[in-house]
């Protein structure tokens, strides 16, 4: 059962990654970007990490994917955008950087299971208790681990510095930009 | 009980695929999707493996590793769709190619 | 001893700091006379007191040292001056000849625009000839060797808006820098095989370390030594820049191309006459090389139409005695005759540079005729001239030539004695000729203005000399070991007096019958006419043997043969530069991917390392 609900939500991950890269619209991509994710706490949940299921829904479809779908209006890129990432993106001119990729690929794949690695014996091939509980987490993250919680608002704190930082200079800076264009 | 191997096949692929998007797309928007592709691969195989590990106590490593990385990838975005933001009024379009400045 | 040092080092310094003085500021002419000519004038007094001092000695050495130059491992070379009987020779023909020409110019220059930069560069001269003859080791002398001949090659070319004084400046610079080159590595060779360049010194490890004569290495280096004199002394193989030095103005003639400079090679040889002992092929190739360049000269010199192209030719032919003398062992009546020659060729050489002055640079002695009456001074020491160098009885040249001829027989060389003999002839033949051609017959040209009163006195202080400067410092004859004296016969003793008359009949004649004006009809005489105006036509051998297939080579490597490799490593690295520099291109996706190929590569290693153990 539960092999099966991991094997189409895989197959899902792929199908919708593909399309995500492929599509040319930036809010189809976003959709399919969104299935994505869905699909991946799909797969958290089935390996028994609720509570990173849960994130992975609340933060990264939710979250993220507004902040994505946000600019994308702002930038308010109609049919002519979609023209314009017709020309920009083509398989035919990218063949070089799949044939790229499924090398690398290959390699990984060759590495990963036809090389004798360490994986076996560092881990095992089931998984002690079903559900590891969100006070486990807790427990972790304000005891061992808490250093990286200072850590993470560090970079949140720096993240959202730098963003304003950006946007609001994109206002100071437009008229010596196009000095520079007009140079160029 | 699903095998680890399977899992190990889905992140590569996932992975792989976001590297494709990453070397194929001109466009910054679709490079940091491309990038998020490529997150998520790597936080699944944390998670896998922090499910697999024979003691209990690093049960849970996994998913802690996935907030450090869901933080990152919030702030990565934040920064990058700024930066997508002030690209587009300065060149009116997101054609990574033609930004070239930086090579003299 | 010290105060007579401290005035030695002051012989050189005074030039010098003169012509520094003058370098580096603005005088009138009036100071920069009094400058030039008193700095000579005070030189030549100490060297005046210092041959009073030492007249009656023949065995006297003074030094000085005025610092240190190198000192590096075995090689000590000091500025260190050093007086003997030869040098003290020298210095007085220097100073003595070079004080007489600087007042001399004064009266010449005058109306020059460039008369400071003449001085300071007759002052620099004189202060490197004198470093020349003072220095007490090689280093230092080819320092004053090298100091001349650039003074030389700036005063040829003193008049250098002239292009054909600019070709004569450079002929004469690269000609003698042949001989110098050669004369540089025979320094090198000297310093490897006895360990030192002072020149006392060279002398005595010569001895010991060459123990037996007509050793190969004593004969390359003195060979080597030999090439550095023949150039500066303007010998058979390279002299053919001494005629077209004459391009200068004449007291720079006089002073350099006949008294001095020219002189240093036969300086240069007698100062190592030891060392020059320990190869006696090269001193019989010495005598060989004089002989056959007072011939040559001497014949070049009777059909010149030039006024001091026949004095240049002369002055070749004079060197070329004084290389004969010190091939045969004669150094004294070398120096003897190097300096009776300094004072008649100073004296004609002015002379000549008078009468330039009064006729308004006329050069053509064809042009001239009958001066006589008109330019009697002029007249009279050119007569003196021209009698010293014929040496007729009782003048100068007499005495020294003499000397030259009777050495020859004494040491046994009488083929020699027998071209001397003939050298004599035409050398008194052409003399005659010359002042016959110029100051007898008809008038044809009026001077303009008589010579300056300057000039006149130094005329006539120099036919002093070249009538009585045959009286000998006895410190001379000391300088080389004595010849054995073996007699002369009546034939060899009566027949170098006479046949000076003889040859001046023989002018008279052919003057009267008007011969020497005449252009020549006969093919083959006319051929060998100009064979003798060209000197032999020594510039044109040159220009076939070495200038043409240097030039055709130049034409070959047009291209820069060797050069194209160095080009193609410029071009391929270029190529390389472009290539990568392609890579360079300011777009993320290239940079991504290099950085995926890397990855890529990076796993394919690590898979193969795998497979491999």
């Amino acid at each position: 059962m539960i092999d099966n609900l991991f094997l189409i939500s895989a197959a899902v991950i792929l199908i919708s990654a593909l399309l995500t890269i492929t599509a040319h619209n930036v809010v189809h991509a976003l959709l399919y970007l969104v299935v994505t994710m869905l699909a991946v706490s799909m797969v958290f949940f089935l390996l028994g990490a609720s509570f990173a299921a849960a994130l992975q829904i609340i933060v990264y479809a939710g979250a993220i994917m507004v902040l994505f779908i946000f600019v994308t209006m702002m930038l308010h890129q109609g049919e002519k955008s979609l023209a314009q990432e017709r020309h920009l993106f083509h398989f035919s001119t990218s063949i070089g950087a799949f044939i790229l990729t499924l090398i690398l690929f290959c390699e990984l794949i060759f590495i990963l299971f036809f090389m004798p690695l360490d994986i076996d014996n560092a881990l095992t091939h089931t998984y002690h208790s079903e559900f590891i509980s969100v006070k486990q987490i807790g427990k972790q993250l304000y005891g061992p681990y808490s250093l990286l919680v200072v850590i993470s608002a560090m970079m949140l704190l720096s993240a959202l510095i730098t963003a304003i930082h950006i946007s609001k200079s994109a206002h100071i800076l437009p008229k010596t930009t196009k000095n520079q264009e007009a140079k160029l | 009980m699903i095998p680890l191997s399977w899992i190990f096949f889905l992140s590569l692929s996932l992975f792989t695929i976001g590297i494709f998007g990453v070397l194929a797309r001109r466009n910054l928007l679709f490079i940091l999707i491309s990038l998020e592709l490529m997150l998520n691969a790597v936080v699944l195989l944390f998670i896998a493996g922090s499910r697999y590990h024979p003691t209990s106590i690093a049960n849970s490593d996994g998913q802690i590793m996935y907030i450090l990385i869901l933080t990152l990838a919030a702030s990565e975005i934040a920064i990058g769709l700024s930066l997508v933001i002030h690209m587009y009024r300065q060149h009116h379009h997101l054609d990574i190619d033609k930004l070239n400045q930086l090579r003299d | 001893m010290t105060y007579y040092a401290s005035l030695l080092s002051l012989i050189p310094l005074l030039p010098l700091f003169s012509a520094l003085i003058l370098l580096f500021s603005k005088p009138n002419k009036l100071t920069t006379a009094l400058l030039a000519v008193g700095s000579i004038s005070g030189a030549a007094c100490i060297s005046l007191f210092l041959n009073f001092v030492f007249w009656q000695q023949t065995d006297f050495v003074l030094t000085s040292n005025l610092g240190n130059w190198i000192k590096i491992a075995q090689l000590h070379i000091n500025f260190s001056l050093y007086l003997d009987a030869l040098s003290l020779v020298m210095i007085t023909i220097i100073t003595g000849v070079g004080a007489l020409i600087h007042l001399y110019s004064i009266g010449f220059m005058y109306q020059d625009k460039d008369f400071k930069r003449y001085f300071t560069y007759l002052n620099l001269f004189v202060s490197a000839m004198l470093f020349l003859v003072l220095a007490d080791n090689l280093l230092l002398l080819y320092l004053g060797w090298e100091g001349v001949g650039l003074c030389s090659y700036l005063l040829i070319g003193f008049w250098y808006q002239d292009r054909d004084n600019n070709l004569a400046a450079n002929k004469a610079f690269l000609m003698t820098r042949i001989g110098d080159t050669a004369m540089a590595l025979g320094l090198f060779l000297l310093f490897i095989e006895l360990g030192t360049l002072n020149i006392q010194d060279l002398q005595v490890q010569a001895l010991s370390v060459w123990s037996s004569s007509n050793n190969n290495m004593a004969n390359l280096c003195c060979l080597l030594l030999l090439g550095g004199a023949l150039g500066k002394s303007a010998q058979f193989p390279l002299q053919n820049w001494l005629p077209d030095a004459m391009a200068g103005p004449t007291p720079v003639s006089a002073l350099i191309h006949a008294a001095t400079m020219v002189t240093a090679g036969i300086y240069l040889i007698a100062r190592n006459s030891q060392l020059f002992q320990m190869a006696p092929d090269v001193m019989y190739l010495i005598a060989f090389i004089g002989t056959i360049t007072l011939l040559l000269g001497a014949s070049a010199a009777m059909v010149q139409s030039d006024l001091k192209r026949i004095l240049a030719y002369s002055t070749i032919s004079q060197l070329g005695y004084m290389f004969l003398a010190l091939g045969v062992g004669a150094g004294a009546s070398a120096v003897f005759h190097l300096m009776t020659h300094a004072f008649f060729k100073a004296l004609l050489f002015l002379s000549a540079g008078a009468l330039i002055y009064s006729l308004h640079h006329e050069h053509n002695i064809f042009k001239m005729g009958g001066l006589l009456k008109k330019l009697p001074i002029v007249a009279t020491s050119f007569a003196i001239g021209c009698a010293a160098l014929a040496s007729l009885p009782f003048t100068s040249g007499f005495f020294s030539k003499e000397l030259i001829l009777e050495q020859l027989i004494d040491s046994g060389h009488t083929n020699f004695w027998w071209a001397a003999v003939l050298g004599a002839f035409i050398t008194a033949f052409y003399s005659a000729r010359l002042f016959f051609v110029v100051f007898l017959g008809d008038s044809k040209q009026s001077p303009d203005k008589q010579p300056e009163k300057i000039m006149s006195l130094v005329l006539l202080l120099l036919c002093f000399f070249s009538l009585f400067g045959g009286i000998q410092p006895s410190g001379i004859q000391t300088l080389m070991p004595k010849l054995n004296a073996s007699g002369l016969t009546t034939l060899q003793h009566w027949l170098p007096i006479v046949l000076p008359f003889i040859a001046i009949s023989l002018a008279w004649w052919m003057f009267k019958t008007n011969l020497f004006g005449k252009t020549i009809t006969v093919p083959a005489l006319q051929y060998f006419h100009q064979l003798l105006k060209s000197g032999w036509a020594f510039d044109r051998i040159y220009q076939v043997i070495f200038v043409s297939p240097f030039k055709f080579l130049c034409q070959l490597n047009k291209s820069d043969i060797i050069d194209l490799h160095y080009r193609a490593l410029e071009k391929i690295s270029k190529l390389l530069h472009k290539k990568f520099s392609q890579f360079q291109n300011g777009k993320l996706r290239c940079y991504n991917a290099s950085l995926i190929i890397f990855c890529v590569l990076a796993f394919a290693w690590f898979i193969k390392g795998a497979l491999m153990s």
